[in-house]
C-alpha cells in the first residue's frame, strides 16, 4: 500500500485516492478549427512516460479535492504534490503541451483543473 | 379537524426507522463489560446539515457564527452548538462541513438558521440528516476494534481527542469523530449502516471472551 501526502489531509493510503490521468493537457483553445484527428488525440491520446510523470489525482474519500502529482512510474516514488494550475516542477516546467499547434493551446487560468 | 403541519410531522416522526434499528437488540446482547469492555449504539435521527461555503468570505463569517466557528483544517471540529449531547462542525474539506446537532425537534431549528445565514448566497445548506446514521463505539476496547479495520494512525499522540476524519473503517467510507479517549463517533452512510454495524460486532466479539495467556 502506498501512501500519498493529500495536500489537505496529509498521509493516507493509496486506496482513498482516485486517478485522473495525465496532467497539464491544456484544452485546445479553438476545438471549430480542430480536425477529428486532432479533437481525438485531444480526448483519449495521452503520453506513457517511463519516469517522472505529472498526474491527477483526486482525494475521493477525504477532502474530494484534486491535486497534481509527480510520480516515478517506474519506483513509484511520489516526487512531489502540487496544487491545481500550477506549473509542473520537471525541468522546462509545464509538461507535454507539444500535441497542439501553440495557437490552440488556452493559457492556463489559475484554479482551473490542469 | 384537518391535519397541520406539525401533527403530520409528528406523525411522520413516529413512522421513522433508523437504518440500524434491526440491530440494537444485538448492540446490547454483544457488548462486552469489564476490563476489555467495549460497547456500541447506535444514536438515530441526529441532525445533519451539509454545508459548503468559502469560510473566508462573508456567507462563510454568517454560517460560522451560527455554528459557533466553522473548522479550519482537517481533523478540526467547530463548534459545540448546543451543550450537553456532542454537536459540532466537522471538517470534510476546505469548503465543505457537516454539521451535526441534535436529533430532530430537540434543539433550535438548526437548518432554518443556516438556511437564513446562507441568504442565498454562493454555497449550499442541505438537510442530510437522513444521509448517515451515527454509531457510538466506547470503552477501553473500542479502539482496538477500530485499529483492527481502519487504516489511519489512530494512536492517540496522532488522533487526538476532538478530532474527526473522513476515513474507511471495513473498506466503507465514514467519518470517525474521536469525542474522549475511549469514546468515538462513527458516520457511516444508512445504507452501509447494517455492514458497519455487524462490521464492528464482530470485531467486538474477541473481547468477550476470556483472554489467552
Amino acid at each position: 500500500m502506498l501512501l500519498f501526502s493529500c495536500p489537505n489531509c496529509g498521509p493516507r493510503d493509496e486506496t482513498e485516492f482516485h486517478y485522473g490521468g495525465q496532467a497539464h493537457v491544456p484544452y485546445p483553445k479553438d476545438t471549430d478549427a480542430m480536425t477529428d484527428k486532432e479533437w481525438a488525440e485531444f480526448l483519449f491520446y495521452r503520453d506513457n512516460t517511463r519516469g517522472d510523470f505529472a498526474e491527477r489525482w483526486v482525494h475521493s474519500t477525504g477532502c474530494r479535492q484534486w491535486f497534481n502529482m509527480l510520480r516515478d512510474t517506474v519506483s513509484y516514488e511520489v516526487k512531489a504534490v502540487y496544487p491545481m494550475g500550477s506549473t509542473s516542477p520537471t525541468p522546462g516546467g509545464q509538461s507535454p503541451a507539444g500535441q497542439f499547434p501553440a495557437s490552440t493551446v488556452q493559457t492556463q487560468q489559475k484554479g482551473a483543473q490542469s | 379537524m384537518a391535519e397541520t403541519a406539525e401533527m403530520a410531522n409528528a406523525r411522520l416522526q413516529g413512522l421513522r426507522r433508523s437504518p440500524a434499528v434491526h440491530l440494537w437488540e444485538k448492540f446490547e446482547q454483544e457488548s462486552v463489560a469489564g476490563s476489555l469492555g467495549v460497547t456500541l449504539r447506535e444514536i438515530p435521527f441526529l441532525t445533519m446539515v451539509g454545508v459548503r461555503v468559502d469560510p473566508a468570505s462573508e456567507t462563510g463569517a454568517r454560517i460560522a457564527e451560527v455554528v459557533g466557528g466553522l473548522p479550519e483544517r482537517c481533523g478540526e471540529v467547530g463548534g459545540p452548538l448546543a451543550e450537553g449531547e456532542a454537536t459540532g462542525t466537522l471538517w470534510l474539506g476546505p469548503e465543505e462541513f457537516l454539521v451535526v446537532g441534535p436529533a430532530h425537534g430537540k434543539g433550535p431549528d438548526l437548518l432554518g438558521r443556516l438556511l437564513e445565514a446562507l441568504a442565498g448566497d454562493a454555497g449550499q445548506v442541505v438537510d442530510l440528516s437522513a444521509n448517515r446514521t451515527t454509531f457510538e463505539l466506547a470503552g477501553h476496547s473500542a479502539l482496538a476494534v477500530l485499529e483492527k479495520s481502519c487504516a489511519l494512525d489512530l494512536h492517540p499522540r496522532a488522533f487526538t481527542v476532538g478530532t474527526a476524519l473522513g476515513t474507511e473503517i471495513g473498506s466503507i467510507p465514514v467519518v470517525l469523530w474521536k469525542l474522549e479517549a475511549e469514546r468515538f463517533r462513527i458516520f457511516p452512510r444508512a445504507s452501509f449502516a447494517d455492514f458497519v454495524g455487524r462490521w464492528l460486532l464482530d470485531g467486538m466479539r474477541e473481547f468477550a471472551s476470556v483472554e489467552v495467556r
